[in-house]
């Protein structure tokens, strides 16, 4: 795959561990800017691996392959790096932090993105938090809450949308943003990420269903099995998958295909 | 003043380990004029200094000293504060909150600033000596009443010999100070001892929020012995804030007592952000049925710090509440020692006791003991005590550096979530601000 050097989230085959357990084994994918792309796969085919590998946790060990951001690889640099460089990953679990006010959490990110010295500007942080927040449908008084404390599953993934809102990445990996919400939180947060879509961010969406991508329609759909991408396709393919199941395309296309 | 018990003061110390043969410094420290105190304190602090040089120092064995650092108690070589140098710079210092009720400013144990004019007229906030001589009723009802039970006897005993001056806190029935009263402890001079006072008494139905703010003037190694007696009438309200911020270099004595009648709710808060050993003992008396008493502790350990806390929850009335929060972060090679007891005696039936201690570990080579206790003579009553030691999550942290934040901001904004989930517990929301503000500029935040 030869792909642009710049303006695209590059994962050129990607081998990682945690232990001696590979888990993800040759994978490549490259999301240009402007684009969503969405990963669907069966449980255990390592999609939340990828994208906290992305992200750079600690627990997991990349044996070979790249990740290169707008060209950069983003491989050895710690997370709070990666992030500033522009990549941002919603977790399927956002942790809570206990006396931590989502004002002041997010006020720290954005501090930590401006040179040395130079302070955030309050008035105008808290009036642009307050639109983000207004459009995502979450509470004023949210803001001197504990991070995640106490917040249902919908809260939490509102919560994570507005940190996304709010930061402006230049790619962005959704991971199982949809998990726990039902209908009416399922649309919120959807027409909370199409806010965001443009062509100065990149898009990951990692899903188990077909659902979410009803309301976040993919330009493309990657399935991924034993820690590869083995078959892409349009947003009809995330379709077939659900009428389907994924059996087919593992034949198909999987380690053992034919 | 008058020089002293003993009559020899060639040696400037206070004298260590039982040395009752060895001649210390005096009671009472200025020699040149005559004391504020009235006859009979005087007499009773001449008193003082001779039961001081005949109690013995703490050993190893002894329980209330178990896991301290004993080494620390030796202030042999501290000496008498001489009066400050600069009092408008210190005055222009003793800046905290931007509103408040009145403040005073004592500096070496003498009061060198006192603003009371926001409050009401028939509230006393007048100097300790002063109010012995005009209020000696109040005073000597309220004054050291009750017995030193966890361990400083001796300490407290120097106080009481030592003590020159301090704050008398009179709320009468039924007045509401809505506005904090600030009062500022300074201290300055290597080697210098001070002994800081505030005896807070609120009668039926009144109510106050006092901070006490505990500095030194420059880095330098001193020793402060600090005692404050809370007295909480009827239905009364107490907040009661402590910021001990004394110089790394500085061994300090924080010893409370409070005693809080029927109805009446007190809130105290203790922070130690400074100091080399910080010994703090705290001794809540529920007296009264439905009375109330929050103890909060907020402990930020670093460098070689050891912050030593004994405190007593007893429970003489029926249907009180006591609730203790003490929370420690602990990093370098820092130590903490918490033992806490609640007694619930015969009479006080149903009983809500908690205490929490939960220690936070950033380092390795840090320490906290933890000693939690419980003594039920009564029956129906609800306790719960417990103490947990735990380091900083790993997913917490890979979750802020996920955001861009960097991993010892993100340690450091997780112990400042950590302390204020403590600091949540002061209904007072604009004081919460301030305190956390303190706190940001402490954690470098």
């Amino acid at each position: 795959m030869s792909a642009p050097t710049t303006s695209t989230l590059s994962i050129r085959d990607l081998h990682a561990s945690i232990g001696d357990k590979p888990i993800l084994k040759g994978l490549s994918l490259e999301i240009p800017k402007g684009e969503v792309h969405a990963i669907m796969g069966k449980n255990g085919a390592g999609k939340s691996t990828l994208a906290k590998i992305m992200a750079g946790h600690p627990d997991y060990t990349v044996t070979s392959g790249d990740v290169l951001l707008d060209g950069e690889s983003i491989l050895g640099m710690e997370p709070d790096v990666r992030a500033r460089l522009g990549l941002f990953l919603a977790f399927q679990y956002p942790m809570e932090i206990p006396g931590v006010t989502i004002a002041n959490f997010i006020r720290a990110a954005l501090q930590a993105r401006l040179p040395q010295g130079e302070e955030l500007e309050a008035t105008e942080y808290y009036a642009k938090l307050y639109a983000k927040m207004d459009a995502l449908s979450v509470p004023r008084n949210f803001t001197s809450r504990s991070v995640n404390e106490g917040f249902s599953g919908g809260e939490k993934k509102r919560c994570e949308i507005l940190q996304m809102a709010m930061l402006e990445p230049s790619y962005a990996v959704l991971d199982e943003t949809d998990s726990g919400l039902d209908i009416d939180a399922l649309k919120i947060v959807s027409a909370g990420v199409n806010a965001l879509r443009g062509p100065s961010i990149g898009m990951l969406v990692i899903t188990h269903y077909q659902r979410l991508l009803d309301y976040i329609v993919p330009d493309k759909v990657h399935v991924m099995s034993e820690g590869r991408i083995i078959h892409s396709g349009d947003k009809e393919l995330a379709l077939k998958l659900e009428a389907e199941g994924y059996d087919w395309v593992e034949k198909e296309f999987g380690k053992n295909a034919a | 003043m008058s020089l002293s018990a003993t009559s020899d003061v060639s040696i400037q110390g206070i004298p260590p380990v039982g040395s009752t043969g060895v001649t210390g410094i005096a009671p009472l420290p200025d020699a040149s004029s005559s004391s504020r105190w009235p006859q009979w304190f005087q007499h009773d602090q001449q008193k003082a200094w001779e039961t001081f040089t005949t109690l013995r120092q703490p050993k190893r064995n002894d329980e209330p000293w178990r896991f301290a650092n004993l080494k620390s108690l030796d202030l042999s070589d501290f000496q008498p504060a001489a009066p400050v140098q600069d009092r408008d710079s210190l005055i222009a210092r003793s800046s905290g909150l931007g509103e408040t009720g009145a403040k005073m400013v004592f500096a070496n144990d003498e009061m060198i600033h006192r603003d009371a004019r926001g409050l009401p007229a028939n509230v006393l906030l007048i100097p300790l000596d002063q109010a012995a001589r005009e209020h000696e009723d109040l005073f000597r009802k309220s004054f050291m009443s009750s017995e030193v039970r966890l361990g400083s006897k001796k300490f407290a005993t120097l106080h009481r010999a030592r003590l020159a001056t301090g704050a008398f806190l009179h709320v009468p029935k039924n007045v509401v100070i809505e506005r904090p009263i600030e009062i500022w402890h300074w201290v300055e001079g290597e080697k210098a001892s001070i002994f800081p006072h505030t005896l807070i008494v609120l009668e039926e139905g009144a109510s106050a929020t006092v901070i006490d703010r505990f500095v030194s003037a420059r880095d330098e190694r001193s020793l402060a012995i600090a005692v404050n007696d809370l007295t909480l009438g009827k239905n009364s309200r107490l907040t009661y804030v402590g910021v001990q911020d004394w110089s790394d270099r500085v061994t300090a004595f924080h010893l409370n007592t409070t005693e809080v009648e029927r109805d009446a709710t007190s809130t105290a808060l203790q922070m130690n952000l400074g100091g080399s050993y910080v010994r703090g003992e705290s001794d809540s008396h529920l007296l009264g049925e439905g009375s109330r008493s929050v103890m909060l502790s907020i402990n930020p350990a670093s460098g070689t710090r050891e912050i030593d806390q004994r405190t007593f929850q007893d429970h003489f009335a029926p249907r009180a509440t006591s609730d203790l929060l003490y929370h420690n972060a602990l990093g370098d090679s820092s130590r903490t020692i918490f033992a806490g007891l609640i007694k619930v005696e015969e009479a006080a039936h149903e009983t809500d006791a908690y205490q929490k201690v939960r220690n936070l570990m950033l380092s390795d080579e840090a320490e906290a003991n933890s000693m939690p206790g419980l003594e039920i003579l009564a029956d129906n009553v609800r306790c719960t005590h417990g103490a947990t030691s735990g380091e900083v999550n790993e997913d917490e942290l890979f979750y802020m550096m996920a955001r861009g934040i960097p991993a010892k901001q993100a340690a450091q904004l997780i112990v400042r979530g950590f302390f204020g989930s403590v600091l949540e517990r002061l209904e007072n929301e604009s004081l919460q601000d301030h305190l956390g503000a303190i706190l940001d500029r402490k954690l470098n935040l």
